[in-house]
């Protein structure tokens, strides 16, 4: 019973988190501005990870922790350079 | 799904609704993004998946793991963290740069600079 519940609610949450990444990938095609598209950026990369964690945990595999964990290093590191071209025209100044 | 009947029902309960709580609160985290108005608006959606989302997939996340292994694992509270100093900064950032453009192109909609600035 309990299990039947666990497998469900993995299904369940899989869809929404795609639903979420569907919703910011339409914003960040549809943003007005580019600052629109960074902000999606952002909460499509977070999603991504969410994710993870969900295949993770359904696939019983540590690993899926720490690509998780490169996704939030990485996603971090492109937002933050975005946002400083989008504040100065370039990156390093 | 060999290695999830493993579990006890209890431990199934716990991840089965720790899931679905940070999956929702990244959906409508989400679904503000794609629905508020403006952009000082759609910047705070977003946070509601990075916070309380990722909270809960992560605590679900520590509960199966160290059901099934047996010991304590607590790999997943680096992620917590990492993300929990680095959100404040990005949006930080991100909306100091969109006052500045907007701004520079005269829009009526954001404050104007103060002597402080």
């Amino acid at each position: 019973m309990s299990h039947e519940l666990l497998d469900v609610s993995i299904r369940a949450a899989q869809i929404l988190l795609l639903l979420a990444m569907a919703f910011s990938l339409i914003r960040m095609v549809r943003g007005p501005r580019a600052q629109d598209r960074v902000v999606a950026l952002d909460a499509l990369y977070v999603n991504a990870m969410i994710l993870l964690l969900t295949i993770g945990i359904r696939s019983g595999s540590m690993l899926y922790v720490e690509a998780g964990l490169i996704i939030a290093l990485l996603g971090f590191a492109s937002t933050v350079a975005l946002s400083k071209f989008l504040m100065r025209g370039q990156v390093i100044e | 799904m060999s290695h999830l009947d493993a579990l006890p029902p209890w431990a199934a309960i716990i991840v089965a609704v720790l899931m679905l709580l940070g999956a929702l609160f990244a959906f409508v985290g989400s679904l503000g993004l794609l629905r508020l108005k403006n952009f000082y608006q759609r910047v705070h959606a977003p946070t509601l998946g990075t916070t309380l989302g990722t909270f809960f997939m992560l605590a679900a996340s520590i509960t199966c793991f160290s059901v099934l292994h047996g010991r304590p694992i607590f790999n997943e509270v680096l992620i917590g963290v990492f993300l929990t100093l680095t959100t404040p900064i990005t949006l930080m950032l991100l909306v100091r740069a969109a006052l500045y453009r907007d701004r520079e192109e005269g829009s009526l909609d954001v404050p104007q600079p103060t002597r402080e600035d």
